[in-house]
């Protein structure tokens, strides 16, 4: 019997694919923003708000990331440049889009078209947080029904995001969501991550994190 | 429930270093993973069985070794493992931490034959 040392990350695999991705993204001008969140918290809401706002001053195209069927596709369907879904079901995972997914649904897009590109995962708060894209900006929302405990409960999402989104404000009134105990939690574990407090149906606060989202592009616009 | 990818990796790199020190036979894998990675070794050795069925490393023992979680306390850089949910520093009770071991994953590992 013989010993090898190897030494090799296991992820490594979707590592490699993610910067492959991220370079193709680059050499297109394109910028990625990873969005995830549990299921419900409103990731295609706040993907339908970006749409709304910013299409008139950038070219958007969406992936969207389910287990299965296509209704959140045909909800962007109407106000994105290009739609990409992509059903992992039949996938090695089915709980998280990995890289090797976004390469292919890349193959699909205009990217000489496209200025944002916005990558809806499937829901879920543990999952997609070992599995880089090739992203640019990672976003984590957490909407108030879920409670003020989710970073608490799964730090790793929250650790490596670069913005973190607390959705559904309406709501304030009737739920018990500490935001001062939340954004604390936030604030502990990732002290770089912007915080924004929004709510997709009334449109509060919305104009602020558009304007971030705008700022992202045109910064790293002027990067490439 | 997102071990298969990895699982699928793990045997690709297995393979791939068995192939290149010419072995005939995998008996052992020595694989590292942090406690704070989302992996659970059960299911990665379920998915391996299923996967290495037909090659070299068939029949294969993981061996893990843990890490255990290792935090930082950004305002007194106090070094501990976390005791409760609230991953406060035992020193100075601030909530501003980092890991800084218990992620990894990796094989480090093999023995062949």
């Amino acid at each position: 019997m013989k010993r090898i040392e190897v030494i090799q990350n296991v992820l490594e695999a979707n590592e490699t694919i993610a910067s492959r991705n991220q370079q193709l993204l680059d050499n297109h001008k394109v910028f990625a923003i990873n969005i995830m969140s549990a299921p419900g918290a409103g990731k295609t809401s706040l993907i339908l708000q970006i749409l709304t706002r910013l299409k008139g001053r950038l070219n958007i195209a969406v992936i969207e990331g389910d287990v299965a069927s296509t209704v959140d596709a045909e909800k962007v369907q109407s106000e994105a440049k290009a739609v990409v879904q992509i059903n992992t079901r039949n996938m090695p995972e089915s709980c998280s889009l990995m890289a090797a997914m976004i390469e292919s649904a890349l193959k699909d897009m205009p990217l000489d078209n496209i200025d944002l590109l916005l990558i809806e995962n499937v829901g879920n708060l543990i999952c997609p947080s070992e599995f880089t894209l090739g992203e640019h900006k990672r976003v984590v929302i957490s909407s108030l029904p879920e409670g003020d405990d989710k970073p608490t409960k799964y730090p790793l999402i929250f650790i490596d995001a670069d913005a973190v989104v607390i959705n559904k404000m309406d709501l304030l009134p009737h739920v018990d969501f500490d935001i001062a105990t939340f954004r604390r939690s936030i604030e502990g574990l990732n002290p770089k991550a912007e915080v924004f407090q929004l709510s997709c149906k009334t449109s509060e606060g919305i104009e602020r994190w558009c304007s971030w989202v705008l700022e992202q592009v045109e910064t790293n616009a002027t990067k490439l | 429930m997102h071990e298969l990818g990895v699982t699928e990796n793990i045997v690709n790199i297995a393979l791939a270093k068995a192939g290149e020190a010419q072995a005939s036979k995998v008996i052992q894998i020595n694989l590292v993973i942090g406690e704070m990675s989302g992996f659970v070794p059960d299911c990665i050795q379920f998915y391996f069985d299923s996967l290495s069925k037909d090659t070299i490393a068939q029949g294969a023992v993981l061996h893990f070794e843990l890490v255990p979680a290792q935090l930082h306390c950004r305002s007194c850089s106090t070094i501990f493992h976390p005791q409760d949910t609230l991953w406060s520093c035992p020193k100075c009770q601030g909530q501003s931490v980092e890991i800084s071991k218990g992620r990894e994953l990796y094989v480090e590992s093999m023995e062949v034959e």
